[in-house]
């Protein structure tokens, strides 16, 4: 690959090229001085480009040949499971039929649309094993916050307005807090143990009748199950707090354990990690909750009935946190992962969760040699190593990800959990083979010996991308955020 | 079991199993406490083939009515446009697809690219200093704008405008109560924010006003006087707008505001019931380090070659935590995409001209609507939307227009009481002479 500056589209256009086909006109021609009132008619043209249909191909294409998905190579960031996105779903997806519909049209012209969206609720709650389903939350963080909301609003229904607080995990994702302060409570960081799981004592600590809820990933951010989740939800029950379940990693617990089994009252999914729908390079995703019944009365507006075979939606919900998101939630990630549930069935699904945790354990054990596991217990879907060791050598996790780069995969998931020093939190997902994992392994054993013998190689890492190391201390001191003709 | 998506054989299997030193794959999942193992399968419908499943998928697609087979003059917050085929193309290309979050930019350098254009494209449209690269709705970055003003002002009131799409004023209500923001509602006055009203309601406990342009009646209104009216009493302006239109109108960041937010669902995204559609969310420079989401910014490497990384990210959750303004993480970076392939196609003569075709359309259809004997209400200027007076059930007058093969106008009673008996009838550049004609005409036969 060259590396060049790549011209930005603003760069390659020439004026009077054009790049549209749109509709003829075939209504009279109006002055737009008559139409719009003074001074509403812009000056200033929004100066977009000026190309043709291929160079915006040529383009594009540039582009994503510099870009790495899944299907450019292996993908093992943690917490994110990177796996197969497959393509029924996208063509799925497409139909007309789902594609271009618009969501206000009448019920009665959309019920296939709402059999697919009744169905998913149904798949998910037994999936998840709660009461009932919501899918409008457009990604896991919004779900958080939708939960959140909800339990808010449960409490506040008991009359019960003390409940400030919501217990964290100091493993878990960063949304967890964040989504916290924006349904308005305090978060409290609950201490993990020796062992990588929560501190029962440290929670027994901070628990009280000020306590809205407690936020969990099971499997946690280590990739380790909460063993002692039962106990867990005793102590939080017992003083009137909610559970809350970070479905993030529910890709390790499929057919094995449930979060409403586990006394968890809410949970959220996400459809863009465990179910296929791609990430897209950030989005969009979807982030369906399930709640037990005592939050039922809670949910967001509307939400979906089915009576005699007709699907309608419900509006008159006097208890419900209201609208979380115009109409009815992302749709389009619905199909997606509607069709890989309906492409699995109930023992694919298990395979699913069988294979991404042997994969893991697997590679786990094979670098277990070369870098420090701080956990040595088997893991689920995903395990954290340390690169301490490396570290003492003058070489970071930071470039050993950047010496990945080199060897064609995309890095782990690097500094995260905080609670592991130069952390590397690597999930395979069960879409891959024991060649390409083997090849991974391999790589990263290999970087490690660099460390010993040639860190140079591994600290000046990238060498072979289409651009080195880039210096995000002047990104972030002299933003730059568009283009301006020089 | 083997399935065309997990490649592991059975000898894969027993080797890697060798490796962890474990007889059964059970066993590592040992540590799930006995009491909440699930046992079995779920009760969930079989698998289906890839031939079943498209079969069985595409009779559900057929039960619904599309916009490829029915006039649809729905709009309402979504709308039927021109969606240059390149579009899909540019978005099928699954290194794009199937990427996560740029957090690698020596391999991600086409993503933080597109992402930079689309910034770009979006301040060029709203004139806005800066955008960041997508939220997930229209309707969800009105709210997070009213949350961004309420702790730039630390005030606790949003004055919303009854002209603001209702459900979008639903998810401001929802997200405000979550920070214990108070939110009023500024009257409309023959469709459009009742200025007398909004200069009594503006005070210095507001934190912003909140309108929409074009508004919901898809009328034109006011925003530079509604700007200094929020200004002088010290709130900050925000207006929600089609970016689409802005094409032709002056953009917001012309007329006083300090955030513009909307959704570019118009710009080559599928209706898809609703969504994934793309938020946008533009700002003022002073307010840069208060925008929720990620943004893209450029720089150098060592070499001194060009290339672009996600920044200011010290605003985001994953490193503040607690203390982030905005839990947002995933966003719509894929529909960016779109929107960005979309205004690419269209540039800067076809952005002009769509926006143009739109006006003129509409217009056309006002008038024909008039020349039926049909009210139509607001003198004021019209973009896509107008609002027609039905004299009787609009959803008994879409039954029937149903039956011809149109899709009528969005049941304005349904949000706005006074307005019982009346459409909110949308035209995109997507209508012919011919279907507006139709629709004109079959309502006449209703009325006569």
């Amino acid at each position: 690959m060259h590396k060049d500056n790549q011209a930005l589209i603003f760069e390659i256009t020439r004026e009077g090229r054009i790049g549209y086909s749109l509709p003829e006109l075939d209504v009279p021609e109006l002055d737009l001085s008559d139409l719009l009132p003074k001074g509403f008619v812009r000056e200033e043209v929004a100066e977009l480009p000026e190309v043709s249909e291929l160079d915006i191909m040529r383009h594009y294409t540039a582009l994503s040949n510099r870009n790495h998905g899944i299907d450019s190579g292996f993908y093992p960031l943690g917490s994110c499971t990177m796996k197969y996105n497959p393509k029924i779903n996208e063509s799925v997806a497409r139909y007309p039929g789902f594609a271009n519909i618009h969501p206000l049209q009448d019920e009665s012209t959309v019920q296939g649309a709402l059999e697919v969206l009744y169905d998913l609720q149904e798949h998910l709650v037994e999936i998840t094993g709660m009461d009932e389903v919501t899918l409008q939350p457009a990604a896991g963080a919004h779900g958080e916050w939708t939960a959140l909301m909800m339990i808010r609003a449960f409490h506040e229904a008991n009359g019960d307005f003390k409940r400030t607080k919501v217990l964290v995990p100091d493993s878990a994702h960063g949304t967890n807090p964040a989504s916290a302060t924006v349904a308005g409570f305090d978060t409290i960081t609950v201490k993990s143990g020796e062992d990588g799981l929560v501190d029962l004592e440290d929670l027994k600590r901070h628990v009280g009748d000020d306590t809205a809820a407690l936020m969990l990933t099971n499997p946690n951010t280590l990739g380790l199950f909460e063993e002692e989740i039962l106990e867990m939800a005793e102590i939080v029950h017992a003083a009137g707090g909610k559970l809350y379940y970070d479905g993030a990693n529910l890709n390790a617990v499929m057919s094995k354990a449930r979060p409403g089994d586990m006394g968890f009252d809410a949970v959220h999914l996400n459809l863009h990690k465990t179910f296929t729908g791609p990430h897209g390079g950030g989005g969009p995703g979807s982030g369906p909750v399930g709640v037990k019944k005592d939050l039922i009365p809670f949910l967001p507006k509307p939400v979906l009935v089915k009576k005699d075979e007709v699907y309608t939606f419900e509006y008159n919900l006097p208890q419900s946190i209201g609208r979380v998101k115009p109409f009815y939630g992302n749709f389009g990630i619905y199909l997606r992962a509607y069709t890989y549930i309906r492409s699995m069935g109930p023992d694919g699904l298990k395979a699913v969760t069988e294979y991404a945790v042997l994969n893991a354990n697997y590679m786990m054990r094979r670098l277990e040699p070369h870098f420090d596991l701080p956990y040595n217990r088997h893991c689920k879907h995903e395990f954290v190593l340390s690169g301490r060791r490396q570290k003492k050598l003058g070489v970071r996790t930071l470039d050993m990800a950047k010496r990945l780069l080199d060897f064609g995969y995309h890095p782990p998931t690097i500094y995260f959990p905080l609670n592991v020093e130069e952390g590397m939190m690597i999930e395979p997902t069960e879409t891959e083979s024991k060649e390409t994992l083997d090849a991974f392994c391999d790589a990263l054993i290999q970087i490690a010996k660099e460390v010993e013998e040639n860190p140079e190689i591994v600290q000046n890492a990238p060498h072979t991308t289409v651009i080195n190391r880039l210096d995000e201390t002047k990104a972030a001191r002299f933003p730059v955020l568009r283009y301006t003709k020089a | 079991m083997q399935h065309r998506y997990i490649p592991m054989t059975e000898t894969d299997r027993d080797e890697m199993m060798k490796t962890i030193g474990i007889t059964s794959v059970d066993e590592l999942f040992e540590d799930i406490p006995e009491k909440v193992r699930f046992k079995g399968e779920y009760n969930i419908k079989k698998a289906k083939s890839e031939t079943s499943l498209t079969k069985e998928l595409s009779k559900l697609a057929a039960k619904n009515a599309d916009a490829r087979t029915y006039a649809s003059f729905l709009g309402a917050g979504v709308y039927d446009h021109y969606k240059p085929i390149i579009v899909d193309h540019v978005i099928s290309r699954s290194e794009f697809y199937t990427a996560y979050t740029p957090y690698q930019p020596e391999i991600s350098q086409g993503e933080l690219q597109a992402i930079f254009e689309f910034q770009t494209m979006i301040c060029e449209l709203t004139g806005m200093d800066l955008a960041n690269s997508s939220m997930y709705d229209g309707g969800t970055a009105l709210a997070e704008a009213g949350t961004l003003a309420s702790g730039h002002t630390r005030r606790k009131k949003l004055l919303v405008s009854e002209t603001v799409n209702p459900e979008s004023r639903d998810v401001v209500l929802s997200y405000a109560t979550g920070q214990y923001i108070e939110v009023v509602t500024i009257p409309q006055k023959d469709g459009v924010t009742d200025m007398a009203k909004l200069e009594e309601m503006m005070d210095e406990d507001t934190a912003a006003v909140l309108v929409q342009y074009p508004n919901f009646f898809g009328q034109i209104e006011d925003i530079q006087t509604i700007g200094e009216i929020a200004h002088a009493k010290g709130g900050l302006f925000v207006v929600s707008s089609n970016p689409l239109a802005l094409g032709i109108l002056t953009p917001p960041g012309k007329l006083g505001a300090d955030i513009t937010v909307g959704d570019a669902q118009p710009f080559g995204i599928p209706e898809s019931f609703g969504g994934p559609h793309c938020g946008y969310f533009a700002v003022t420079k002073k307010l840069m380090r208060k925008v929720p989401g990620r943004l893209v910014g450029e720089t150098t490497d060592d070499e001194g070659r060009r290339g672009y990384v996600l920044t200011l990210q010290a605003r985001e959750q994953h490193i503040r935590r607690d203390k982030a303004t905005s839990n947002i993480c995933s966003n719509q970076a894929l529909n960016a995409l779109a929107a960005s392939v979309a205004m690419t196609a269209l540039g800067k003569v076809g952005a002009q001209e769509i926006a143009y075709q739109n006006i003129v359309k509409t217009r056309y259809a006002k008038e024909t609507f008039e020349k039926a004997g049909f009210n139509v209400k607001f003198s004021g200027s019209h973009f896509n939307e107008i609002v027609v007076d039905c004299k009787q059930s609009v959803k008994e007058v879409n039954t029937r227009l149903f039956a011809k093969g149109i899709i009528g106008g969005y049941d304005l009673g349904l949000t706005y009481p006074e307005f019982a008996n009346h459409a909110l009838i949308a035209v995109t550049e997507q209508r012919t002479k011919e279907e507006i004609d139709a629709l004109v005409q079959e309502m006449e036969a209703l009325h006569a």
